[in-house]
């Protein structure tokens, strides 16, 4: 009934066999990132590094790098709350954070 | 649903040698990390990447023994029932069945607050290490490191290898309590090595002793932060684009406290641990723990113990005297290093009573400061009732106020509602 994505050390590479770069968007801005790159790392790569708004509106990024803060969480293909520290680009990619929102 | 023998939890250093010691013997066996790639934080990026030849020596036997699964980008979130764990990844989720668990879930950052820790541009020390290693561009960029603890000269290091200018390193701890540690070192010459080596690595770096990071300020994002030096060398004003700021490690300990097994605090000031026996048993027959979550002792440590949990959890009885004698003496080292950087009673009085403490759910120092119990501020203020569930603010609020979390919240990390009705 359930399906892991990467089950195998074949697939934990990840990206890492499919070439050289891989393209995204970051809201709806296409960018250019090598195999291996962080979604956190491609946010910062297109310009902001703020990735959501917190309870009282102000820009947040970024702050432990390894899943725990929860302060990465961004929309990545239409899911909400995805840590991008914890996620690598994949090609075709849709990532959405919260830098435009407006303070509440 | 299937079934490992062990299961290992955690792809670090403690894991990959847990999972290599018991594949020896034959069992199925299944390694679990919430990260896209093995190697936990050390070796973050994947253990074929690093110059630790141990890193790859490991990993090349786990990948080409065919009784050995990794699941990577698996988050473990509660056990539904014993023998069991309920995991998530992106897009699914499953319940795992084990015989022997193995925990290896390491260690987090202790952050404190200060004005301005908010601010994007304020990362942890191994948080912006962590990310660098992720491929967050720092060329050009000019980062402080601040904080306490070895772990800085090692962040300082990568982030300066990374194309980042290092502006200066800033170590609360006073200069004796860091000659005291250097004089440790001389019982393990490794340390020395690797000690010198760094040294070499940042010689051009200004490393302030003494001295902590204040506040943080800037118009939106990070521009500056605001240095105590020692007594009576006043304040200083950095420029920076980046602050990585942490004060030491506290051990991963909720997923081991959510199974039952019993945890122990040296009193205040000490970090809460998970207890294991000489075997690296908890008081849960059947589950191990190894690595940070027994105590942070580092990397060489983190091999050993890892070994033994391994080794005992499979029932081969040859955790050998050279594997215990090894396990005592870097648990000697890491004493040290925690007394040489006990954290300087000044660094719970930066927040003002408008600085956020609790990150998910905005909730500031002047709301906090007049609770006496983690519970009560919990009820009252949501502190720590937000998707962090008090991972930040837990460690937080013990320095600041002296409270102690009281029970571990199910699931241990935020879920998707199909995940737990599944
Ligand atoms: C941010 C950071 C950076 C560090 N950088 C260095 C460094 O550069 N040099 C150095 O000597 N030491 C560093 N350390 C210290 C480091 O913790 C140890 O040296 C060593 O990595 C410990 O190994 P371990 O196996 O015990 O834990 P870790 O290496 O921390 O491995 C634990 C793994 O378990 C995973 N995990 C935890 N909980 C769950 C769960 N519920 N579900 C699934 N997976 C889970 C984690 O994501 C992680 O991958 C760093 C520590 C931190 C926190
Ligand atoms: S940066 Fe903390 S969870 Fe991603």
């Amino acid at each position: 009934m359930f399906e892991f994505a990467a089950h195998t050390f074949a697939n934990n590479r990840a990206n890492g066999d499919k070439g050289d770069s891989l393209t995204l968007s970051i809201n709806a801005r296409a960018i250019t990132v090598a195999p291996g790159v962080s979604v956190a790392a491609a946010i910062a790569m297109a310009g902001s590094i703020v990735t959501r708004r917190s309870v009282g509106g102000a820009a947040r990024a970024p702050l432990c790098g390894m899943g725990v803060c929860q302060e990465c969480r961004v929309t990545i293909d239409g899911r909400p709350h995805q840590l991008s520290c914890q996620t690598l680009c994949a090609d075709g990619m849709h990532v959405q954070t919260g830098a435009l929102e407006r303070a509440a | 649903m299937s079934y490992y023998d062990v299961l290992v939890i955690g792809a670090g250093p403690a894991g990959l040698a847990a999972a290599h010691a018991a594949c020896a013997g034959g069992v199925k066996v299944g390694i679990v990390d919430d990260n896209p790639l093995a190697g936990g934080q050390i070796w973050r990026g994947g253990p074929d990447q690093q110059t630790d030849p141990r890193a790859q020596s490991l990993w090349n036997t786990l990948r080409d023994a065919p009784n050995v699964t990794f699941l990577p980008q698996t988050r473990v979130l509660y056990s539904p029932e014993p023998g069991q764990l309920r995991v998530q990844t992106a897009a699914a989720s499953d319940t795992l069945r084990f015989g022997h668990l193995i925990l290896a879930t390491g260690a987090r950052e202790l952050l404190l607050p200060f004005p301005g820790w908010t601010l994007p541009g304020v990362t942890g020390a191994g948080g912006l290490q962590a990310l660098a290693k992720g491929g967050y561009p720092l060329r050009g960029k000019r980062v402080v490191v601040a904080g306490s603890g070895p772990l800085l000269l090692a962040v300082a290091a990568t982030l300066k290898l990374k194309g980042a200018h290092i502006v200066a390193i800033i170590e609360q701890a006073a200069t004796p309590a860091m000659a005291r540690f250097a004089a440790g070192l001389l019982a393990t010459p490794s340390k020395i090595a690797q000690a010198l080596r760094l040294a070499a690595q940042l010689k051009d770096v200004p490393y302030l002793r003494d001295s902590y990071v204040r506040a943080a300020h800037g118009d939106g994002t990070l521009q500056s932060v605001l240095v105590q030096r020692g007594k009576g060398r006043g304040l200083e004003t950095l420029q920076c684009d980046y602050l990585a700021c942490g004060y030491g490690l506290i051990p991963n300990v909720e997923l081991a406290q959510a199974l039952g097994c019993a945890t122990a605090s040296g009193g205040a000031g000490t970090a809460t641990v998970v207890e294991a026996d000489h075997w690296q048993q908890t008081s849960v027959p059947g589950i191990y723990c190894a690595g940070e979550g027994t105590g942070v002792g580092g990397v060489d440590l983190a091999l050993v113990e890892g070994r033994i949990a391994g080794l005992s959890a499979t029932g081969q009885i040859v955790p050998t005297h050279a594997d215990f004698g090894q396990r005592a003496r870097w648990r000697k080292f890491a004493a040290g290093l925690a007394r040489a950087f006990a954290l300087r009673p000044e660094l719970a009085t930066l927040a003002g009573d408008d600085t956020i403490v609790c990150r998910c759910e905005d909730v500031c120092h002047g709301e906090l400061r007049t609770h006496t119990t983690w519970r009560c501020a919990k009820l009252q203020t949501r502190c720590g009732m937000g998707p962090c569930q008090g991972r930040i603010c837990g460690g937080a609020t013990e320095v600041l106020y002296g409270w102690r979390p009281d029970a571990v919240r199910m699931p241990i990390s935020p879920a998707r509602i199909d995940t737990i009705i599944a």
